[in-house]
C-alpha cells in the first residue's frame, strides 16, 4: 500500500518553523526526516516516521510554492493564493534572506556572476554548507544586487522597502552590494581573520562618507550621471585624495606631524617608542593608501594594504587596541596644526572613516 | 427590463508575462453577462494595468439576473495573431438580488486559467438596480434567500419552517460532446464550468420559485450537489428547507449596516396563511414515471432500531392527553406536505419533541442516456421512490418528520447507487404553520416536557414495537421509556445533557466484487448492500460499546462504488446521553470451549477489551452518576417476543429486505468469534488508537463536553490517494489498507495541528472516492479550534445549573411572544462572551490577531483575513450579516504534471487556489468568514503516463461578516442602551 498522493491544505497556511529551516539549510526531504527524527519529535509527539514523512514533504511542497513569491517578498503581501499572518510573513522573508557568516566570506567583494556561480560547488565543500542553499543565498545576493544597484536613494532604505527585511538585515545587505559593486577584495589570507561584521561595519562608514549619497545633496537633475548615490565611491573625493600626498611627500610637513604627535601622546602610550620609530612608515601606509584611490586595481586592494600597512605592523609591535586609538585620534587631530596643510575638510572626510575603520580591523 | 447590472473594469496586478520580448503584457477585459459583450481599452506593456474603465451596464431579466454568471475574461492582446486568454472570472451575481445582503461586489479576484491557475487579480465593481416587477407568473425567484447553514442562521428568526424542497436539472455533459474531439480541453473544460455555474443558477431560481409559492422567503441547510454520469449527462440537484425568516433586529442596533427596518418589512412579510400549497412543490407527476432501463430497482432500507415513545401506551399520565392532541395536529399539518423531511441539523429550541432512529433508503440504478432534458422524468422519479421509502420508514416509527436528511449518489460507469438518510422524529407543529395551535395546550406540554431528555423518549407504542428494543424508563425524569442505544443522523440538542465528552466514531468496510456489466453489475450490487450497512452498524455499536458510551449524532454513512468493490464509511460522533442507560461491556464467545489454549486466548483478548472500555471511560470522561435498579422502575417487558412479533410482520408485507439490526441483550452484548473474520473484526476493533492527549474530535457542530474555545480556527482540507497492490486482494487486506489509510490519516492531522492543542477537530468530513481499479481516494476537511484548557473541567457541573436557567428564560420568553425562536438566545451558547477576553491572547498561528500585531516591514498588508469554517458559527464571533452563498465550481486540469511537482504538487497548489478564490469572493462581497462551508466534489483523474492530471472541485458556504464579542462589548458598553444584552450575555455572565 502506498500512498500516491498526500496532501493537506490549511486555509491558514501551516508554517513549521523547524522544517523551514532544514529547507532552508538545502536538506533534502529524506534527511530532514531523519534529522527530525534524531531531535526526538516522534517520542513527544508519539508519531510514525511516515506521518513525520508526509509532515515534512508536505512543508517542502508549500515552501517550494512560496518561493517564487519570496523571490518579489511584496509579492507575498499581496498574493491571495496563501494566507498567512503578517508575523508569519515576516518570518518567512527575514529567515529566507538571512545568510551564513561562512559562505558570505567566501563570496563577499567578488562579481555576483554566473562565473561566480560555478565555484559554488567549492565554497560548499569548503563551508559544509549544502550546494542548494549556497545557490539561494547566492541568489539572493545577487537578486538584491539587480534590484537596487541602478537606484537612487538611500541604499538601505531601498533594500527595506523593496525586500521587506529587518533594519538589521537591510545593513548587511547594503553592505553586501556595497562590496560587490566596488569589488573589495576580502579573500586574501592575511584576511582571514576577518569577519562579515568587520568588512559590513567598514561598508557602513565608507556608504555614509565616501559615496555620492554621502555628501547629502540630491543631485537636482534628476537624469544626472549619479543615479546610484550610495552604492557608488564618490570619484572626486577620490581623485583629490591624491592632495593628501603631500604630507608625507613634504618632510617639512611629515617631521612636524611627527613631532606633533608625539609631544602629546609622550608618556600616554604604552608602545611610545615603537610608535614614534615608526611613525614615518604608518603615516606613509596610510596616505597612499589614500593616494592610491583613484585606481580602481587599487580600491578593490584598500582591506589588503590597510592591514598591511597599518593592522599588521601595530599588531607586530603588540599595539593595545587602546594605543591604537590614541594614536589615531591624534594622528588625525593634529594635522589640523599644520599651517601649510590646506586640504583639512578632505582629511577629515578620508581619516574620521579610516580611522573607525582602522580600529575595527585591529584585533587578531 | 427589470434589472440593470452594472460593471467597472478598474485594475489589474501580478499579470503574467505574456510577451517574452518585451517581458510584458498588452492587456485588456471582456465583460459577458448573457449574450452581451463589453471590452476595456487595451493598457499596453503592462502587468499592473490600469484600465479604470466606464461602467458596463447590461439591461437584463431578472431571471436571467439568477441563471447567469458575470463572465470576465482578461486577453493579451496580439496585433498580428489571436489575442490569448490570460484567464476567466466567474462572479455569481445572485448575493446582489436580495437587499439585506451585499450591496456591491468591489474587490480584487483571482484570475483563474483552468490550465495555468492563478495568473493575477483582477479589480471589479460589481451593482445591481433592480426595478420592483408585479408579474405573478414571473418565473424569477429574487429575494428568496439561500443558506447552506443547516440551523436556523444567527441573527434570523424562524417564523414558519415550511419543509422540503427539491429539485434538478440535467443537460449534457460537454466533456462527452462530438465537439470534444475536436476543441482544445481547455475551450472544453471551460464549457464544462460555465455550464455548470448556469446551472447552479437555474436549480436555485427553481428552487425559490417553489419557496414563494410556499410563502417563504428562504431556504436554510440548501445543499446541492452535481452528478457526473459521464456519457448519460450531467445532473445538477438541490435540496432544502423552506422557512420564512425574520431578521433579528435588536443585536445588531449598534451597527448601522444591518439596520435596514425598512427594507426587512417588505421582504418578510409576517403574514402567512397556512401553507396549502406545498403539494406542488414537486412539478413533475412522479408515479407515472417508468424509467427506460430502470432494471434493478433493489431498495435496501435499513431503519437503525431505536424509536422514541410517545405512543398512547407508554406515554406519561399528565402529558398523555395533550400529546396525543399534539400528535393529530402535528400529523395533520405534515400530511400535507408530499415529503415532511427537513435538512437542518439543529432546531430552535422546542422544535424538536422526539427522535427515532436513523432512517435511510439506497437503491440501485443503471444509468442511460437523458433523452429530454427538460423532462428529467426519470431521475426525479428514483429520487421520488427513494423519498417515498424513507417516509414510510418514518411512519413505521411512529415518527411525522424526518429530519438531518440528505441525499448522495455514487457513480461507478453506468451503475449508479442512490442514498437519501434522515432521522426519523416528531417535531412541534407550532414552527410548522401559522400560529394557530399554541395557546394553553402549548405551554402546559412544555412545561411537562422534562429538560434535555425530551428528545429521547420513543416516539411508538412499546407494546407494538416496529423492532426489538430495550426499553427503560428514562434516567433522567424517570417517567417516560428510552431505548437503550440512540442513532440519529442530526447535531446533538442543544439542551441534551451528556456525560463527558464526545469522540468521533468510524466504521469502515470494504466488500470485493466481481467486475461485470449493466443489468449484473447492478445486481451484485445490490446483493452486497444489505451485508454491507448490517456490517457498518455491527461496527459502530461495537466501537460505541467499547467507548463506553449510548449514543450516535450526525451519523453520515457512505456507501461507495468502484470497479471490483464496494467501501462502507461511517462516521458519528459518540456521546454518553445521560438520559440513556449505561452501556453493558462486550463479551467474547469462542466457537470450541474445549480446546484450552483457545480459551486462554480469548479471555486474555476479553480482558483487553474490558481494559480499554475502562480507558476510553476515563480518557472521555464518562462518569455517569450511579443509579441502582431499582429506582429506575419496572423491567422492559420482555422483548424476544415483540422481535417475533415484527419478524413476521416485514415477512408477511411485501418490504423488501428489512435487517433486524439489533444486538443481543442490554448488558451481555454477546461478540462470537466463530471463524478468523470475526476475529478480524475484533483485532480491528482495538487497533483503533484514540487521539494524543490534548486532542479530541466529533463530526458535529460542537463537541459535547467542551465549551470553551479560543477565537484560534483552522479550517484544512486534507486528500490521500492509495494504490492497492492487485496480489492480495482479500476482504481482508482490503479493510486493513482502509483502517490503516483512515488511521494515518487522522495521525497525520493530530500531527500536524499539534501547535493548537488542546484542541479539538470539529465536524471532521470524510469522502472516500474510488477514481480507478485499485485507486482509494480518502478526503477530509475539517476544522480545528484551539479551547481553554483551564476552564474546561467546569462544564459538567455547570451543566445542571444552565439547563435551570433555560428552563426560566424559556418560560420568560413564551410569556413575551411565544414564536420567539432566536438562535442567538440558546443560553447554552458555546462561547459565553465574558470569555473572549482571554481569547485574545491567542498563539501566533490565530488568524485574529492581525490588525493588533505590529510586524513593521509587514504592516501595510493589504490582503484581509477572511476565516473559513464547516461550522455555522465562528468562536468567541458574532455573525451580523449573511452576505449571500458561495457555491463555486472549478476544473484544472494540467498537461505537465511532474514539473508541477506531481500528482500532490498539482492538487495542493488547486486546493490552495480554490480556497484563495473563495475568500477573494466573500471579502469582494465585504465579508470577512465563509460558515457552513462544504466541499461537496473532489474528482481527480491522473493520466501519469501522458503527464496529465485533472480535477474538478465543488464548494459552498454562507458567507457572512462577523464581529468579535470582545469588539461587541466594547461597543455595548458605550451604548449602554443596547438591548442586545439579554440575548447574547444571557445568564452566563452571572454565573
Amino acid at each position: 500500500m502506498t500512498s500516491e498522493l498526500d496532501i493537506f491544505v490549511g486555509n491558514t497556511t501551516l508554517i513549521d518553523e523547524d522544517v523551514y529551516r532544514l529547507w532552508l539549510d538545502g536538506y533534502s526531504v529524506s534527511d530532514a526526516v531523519a534529522l527530525r527524527v534524531r531531535s526526538g519529535i516522534l517520542e513527544q509527539t508519539g508519531a510514525t516516521a511516515a506521518v513525520l514523512q508526509s509532515d515534512t514533504m508536505d512543508h517542502y511542497r508549500t515552501f517550494h510554492m512560496l518561493e517564487r513569491l519570496l523571490h518579489a517578498p511584496p509579492k507575498l503581501l499581496h498574493q491571495l493564493i496563501f494566507q498567512i499572518p503578517p508575523s508569519r510573513q515576516a518570518l518567512l522573508i527575514e529567515r529566507y534572506y538571512a545568510f551564513d557568516e561562512a559562505f558570505v566570506r567566501e563570496v563577499l567583494g567578488k562579481k555576483l556572476s554566473k562565473g561566480t556561480k560555478k565555484d559554488l560547488d567549492d565554497i560548499s565543500t569548503k563551508t559544509g554548507i549544502t550546494l542548494k542553499s549556497c545557490r539561494r543565498q547566492f541568489d539572493n545576493f545577487k537578486r538584491v544586487f539587480k534590484v537596487v544597484e541602478e537606484m537612487r536613494g538611500s541604499l538601505v532604505d531601498n533594500i527595506q522597502q523593496h525586500f521587506l527585511l529587518s533594519d538589521r538585515l537591510s545593513r548587511d545587505y547594503a553592505a553586501i552590494v556595497f562590496f560587490a559593486n566596488n569589488r573589495f577584495e576580502t579573500g586574501k589570507k592575511k584576511l582571514q581573520y576577518l569577519s562579515f561584521g568587520d568588512f559590513a561595519f567598514c561598508a557602513e562608514l565608507m556608504i555614509q562618507n565616501w559615496t555620492l549619497g554621502a555628501v547629502g545633496e540630491a543631485p537636482t537633475d534628476p537624469d544626472s550621471q549619479v543615479d546610484d548615490m550610495d552604492v557608488d565611491l564618490d570619484k572626486e573625493f577620490l581623485q583629490d585624495l591624491k592632495e593628501l600626498k603631500v604630507l608625507v611627500a613634504d618632510k617639512d610637513l611629515l617631521d612636524l606631524h611627527k613631532s606633533l604627535v608625539c609631544t602629546t601622546l609622550r608618556g600616554k602610550l604604552t608602545v611610545f617608542s615603537e610608535m614614534e620609530a615608526n611613525f614615518k612608515n604608518l603615516s606613509r601606509g596610510l596616505v597612499n593608501v589614500a593616494a592610491k584611490l583613484t585606481h580602481n586595481k587599487d580600491v578593490r586592494d584598500l582591506f589588503v594594504d590597510l592591514v598591511e600597512k597599518f593592522v599588521e605592523p601595530c599588531r607586530s609591535d603588540h599595539w593595545p587596541l587602546a594605543d591604537v586609538r590614541l594614536f589615531l585620534n591624534q594622528y588625525s587631530a593634529s594635522v589640523h596644526s599644520l599651517d601649510g596643510f590646506r586640504h583639512q575638510a578632505l582629511w577629515d572626510r578620508y581619516m574620521g572613516t579610516l580611522r573607525g575603520c582602522l580600529l575595527r580591523l585591529y584585533h587578531d | 427590463m427589470p434589472g440593470k447590472l452594472k460593471v467597472k473594469i478598474v485594475a489589474g496586478r501580478h499579470l503574467p508575462v505574456m510577451d517574452r520580448a518585451s517581458d510584458l503584457t498588452d492587456a485588456f477585459v471582456e465583460v459577458k453577462f448573457g449574450n452581451t459583450t463589453f471590452k476595456t481599452d487595451v493598457y499596453l506593456k503592462s502587468l499592473n494595468p490600469q484600465w479604470n474603465s466606464e461602467w458596463f451596464k447590461f439591461e437584463v431579466d431578472d431571471e436571467d439576473l439568477q441563471d447567469e454568471p458575470l463572465q470576465i475574461t482578461v486577453l493579451d492582446h496580439d496585433t498580428y495573431s489571436a489575442n490569448d486568454a490570460i484567464g476567466k472570472v466567474y462572479i455569481d451575481i445572485d448575493p446582489l438580488l436580495y437587499s439585506e445582503a451585499a450591496t456591491v461586489i468591489s474587490g480584487w479576484f483571482p484570475i483563474y486559467d483552468t490550465i495555468h491557475g492563478i495568473r493575477g487579480e483582477i479589480n471589479v465593481i460589481v451593482k445591481v438596480d433592480l426595478f420592483n416587477d408585479l408579474n405573478r407568473f414571473r418565473q424569477s425567484s429574487c429575494g428568496v434567500k439561500f443558506f447552506c447553514t443547516t440551523s436556523i442562521p444567527k441573527c434570523y428568526r424562524a417564523v414558519i419552517i415550511h419543509g422540503f424542497v427539491e429539485e434538478l436539472v440535467v443537460n449534457e455533459d460537454p466533456e462527452y460532446q462530438w465537439i470534444d474531439r475536436i476543441r482544445t480541453p481547455r475551450a472544453s473544460n471551460e464549457a464544462r464550468q460555465r455550464l455548470i455555474s448556469l446551472m447552479s443558477g437555474e436549480l436555485q431560481r427553481k428552487i425559490g420559485l417553489k419557496v414563494l409559492e410556499m410563502r417563504g422567503n428562504a431556504v436554510v441547510g440548501y445543499l446541492q450537489c452535481f452528478d457526473l454520469e459521464g456519457e448519460s449527462g450531467l445532473v445538477v440537484r438541490a435540496i432544502g428547507t423552506a422557512c420564512t425568516l425574520d431578521k433579528l433586529s435588536s443585536p445588531a442596533a449598534f451597527l448601522p449596516a444591518c439596520n435596514s427596518p425598512s427594507k426587512e418589512m417588505k421582504e418578510s412579510p409576517l403574514v402567512h396563511p397556512p401553507s396549502h400549497g406545498c403539494r406542488s412543490t414537486h412539478n413533475s407527476p412522479i408515479h407515472t414515471a417508468t424509467g427506460s432501463r430502470l432494471t434493478q430497482n433493489f431498495s435496501v432500507s435499513v431503519p437503525t432500531l431505536i424509536y422514541t415513545g410517545m405512543g398512547s401506551g407508554s406515554a406519561g399520565k399528565e402529558g398523555g392527553p395533550f400529546k396525543a392532541l399534539l400528535r393529530q395536529q402535528t400529523q395533520s399539518a405534515l400530511e400535507q406536505r408530499e415529503f415532511p423531511f427537513f435538512t437542518l441539523t439543529a432546531f430552535p429550541p422546542g422544535f424538536l419533541v422526539h427522535v427515532g432512529g436513523v432512517v435511510s433508503a439506497r437503491s440501485v440504478k443503471l444509468l442511460d442516456r437523458i433523452h429530454n432534458p427538460d423532462e428529467p422524468e426519470t431521475r426525479d422519479a428514483w429520487w421520488a421512490e427513494i423519498r417515498q421509502e424513507i417516509k414510510s420508514h418514518a411512519k413505521a416509527l411512529g415518527c411525522h418528520a424526518v429530519v438531518g436528511y440528505s441525499e448522495s449518489t455514487s457513480i461507478c460507469e453506468e451503475v449508479c447507487i442512490l442514498s437519501a438518510s434522515g432521522t426519523a422524529a416528531v417535531l412541534n407543529p407550532r414552527f410548522l404553520q401559522d400560529g394557530t395551535l399554541e395557546g394553553c395546550l402549548e405551554q402546559r406540554l412544555e412545561e411537562n416536557l422534562p429538560v434535555g431528555c425530551g428528545f429521547c423518549h420513543i416516539p411508538y407504542d412499546e407494546l407494538n414495537m416496529p423492532f426489538p428494543a430495550h426499553l427503560t424508563y428514562c434516567y433522567n425524569c424517570r417517567k417516560q421509556k428510552v431505548p437503550d442505544v440512540l442513532f440519529t443522523t442530526i447535531d446533538l440538542p442543544t439542551d441534551a445533557t451528556v456525560v463527558g465528552k464526545g469522540c468521533l466514531i468510524q466504521a469502515r468496510l470494504c466488500r470485493l466484487k466481481k467486475k461485470a456489466q449493466a443489468e449484473a453489475n447492478a445486481t451484485a450490487i445490490s446483493n452486497l448492500l444489505p451485508f454491507m450497512e448490517y456490517e457498518v452498524h455491527t461496527q459502530l455499536m461495537n466501537k460505541l460499546k467499547l467507548k463506553g458510551m449510548n449514543a450516535l449524532f450526525g451519523l453520515r454513512i457512505q456507501i461507495t462504488v468502484g470497479e471490483n468493490m464496494l467501501m462502507g464509511l461511517a462516521s458519528a460522533t459518540g456521546v454518553y446521553l445521560a438520559a440513556l442507560p449505561t452501556p453493558g461491556g462486550i463479551q467474547i464467545a469462542g466457537k470450541t470451549p474445549n480446546d484450552g489454549s483457545y480459551e486462554q486466548h480469548i479471555s486474555h483478548m476479553q480482558k483487553k477489551i474490558n481494559d480499554t472500555i475502562a480507558k476510553n471511560k476515563e480518557l472521555y470522561e464518562i462518569n455517569p452518576p450511579e443509579t441502582s435498579e431499582e429506582l429506575i422502575g419496572s423491567p422492559i417487558p420482555e422483548p424476544r417476543q415483540h422481535s417475533r412479533l415484527l419478524r413476521s410482520q416485514s415477512e408477511s408485507s411485501d418490504e423488501v429486505t428489512e435487517l433486524d439490526l439489533s444486538h443481543g441483550k442490554k448488558d451481555a452484548f454477546v461478540l462470537e468469534i466463530d471463524d478468523t473474520d470475526a476475529l478480524e473484526d475484533v483485532h480491528s476493533l482495538l487497533t483503533d488508537v484514540p487521539p494524543p492527549p490534548g486532542f479530541y474530535s466529533c463530526n458535529t457542530e460542537i463537541m459535547p463536553g467542551i465549551n470553551n474555545w479560543t477565537s484560534e480556527i483552522q479550517m484544512f482540507t486534507s486528500v490521500r490517494v492509495t494504490r492497492l497492490s492487485s496480489l492480495n486482494l482479500t476482504n481482508q487486506a482490503l479493510n486493513k489498507n482502509f483502517n490503516d489509510l483512515c488511521e494515518n490519516l487522522l495521525k497525520s492531522l493530530y500531527f500536524k495541528l499539534r501547535s493548537m492543542i488542546p484542541c479539538c477537530l470539529c465536524h471532521v468530513n470524510f469522502t472516500v472516492s474510488l477514481p480507478e481499479d485499485e485507486l482509494i481516494q480518502v478526503t477530509v476537511t475539517a476544522v480545528a479550534i484551539t479551547f481553554d484548557k483551564n476552564q474546561a473541567l467546569q462544564t459538567t457541573k455547570t451543566h445542571v445549573e444552565k439547563s435551570l436557567q433555560r428552563a426560566s428564560t424559556d418560560n420568560e420568553e413564551l410569556l413575551q411572544f411565544p414564536l420567539e425562536l432566536c438562535s442567538d438566545s440558546i443560553p447554552s451558547h458555546p462561547f459565553p462572551p465574558a470569555k473572549a477576553v482571554t481569547v485574545e491572547k491567542a498563539s501566533p498561528m490565530g488568524e485574529g490577531n492581525f490588525r493588533n500585531r505590529s510586524a513593521p516591514p509587514c504592516a501595510n498588508s493589504t490582503v484581509g483575513v477572511v476565516k473559513m469554517t464547516p461550522l455555522s458559527f465562528i468562536p468567541g464571533a458574532k455573525i451580523t450579516k449573511y452576505l449571500g452563498i458561495i457555491n463555486m465550481f472549478f476544473i484544472r486540469e494540467t498537461t505537465s504534471l511532474r514539473e508541477e511537482g506531481g500528482v500532490s504538487g498539482f492538487l495542493h497548489a488547486f486546493i490552495a487556489e480554490v480556497f484563495a478564490m473563495v475568500r477573494a469572493h466573500v471579502a469582494a462581497l465585504g465579508g470577512n468568514a465563509v460558515v457552513s462551508y462544504i466541499m461537496k466534489q473532489c474528482v481527480f483523474m491522473e493520466n501519469p503516463n501522458k503527464n496529465q492530471a485533472q480535477c474538478l472541485i465543488n464548494v459552498s458556504g454562507d458567507a457572512v461578516v462577523f464581529v468579535r464579542e470582545s469588539d461587541l462589548e466594547v461597543v455595548s458598553t458605550q451604548h449602554p442602551t443596547a438591548n442586545c444584552q439579554p440575548l447574547c450575555a444571557g445568564g452566563e455572565v452571572t454565573t
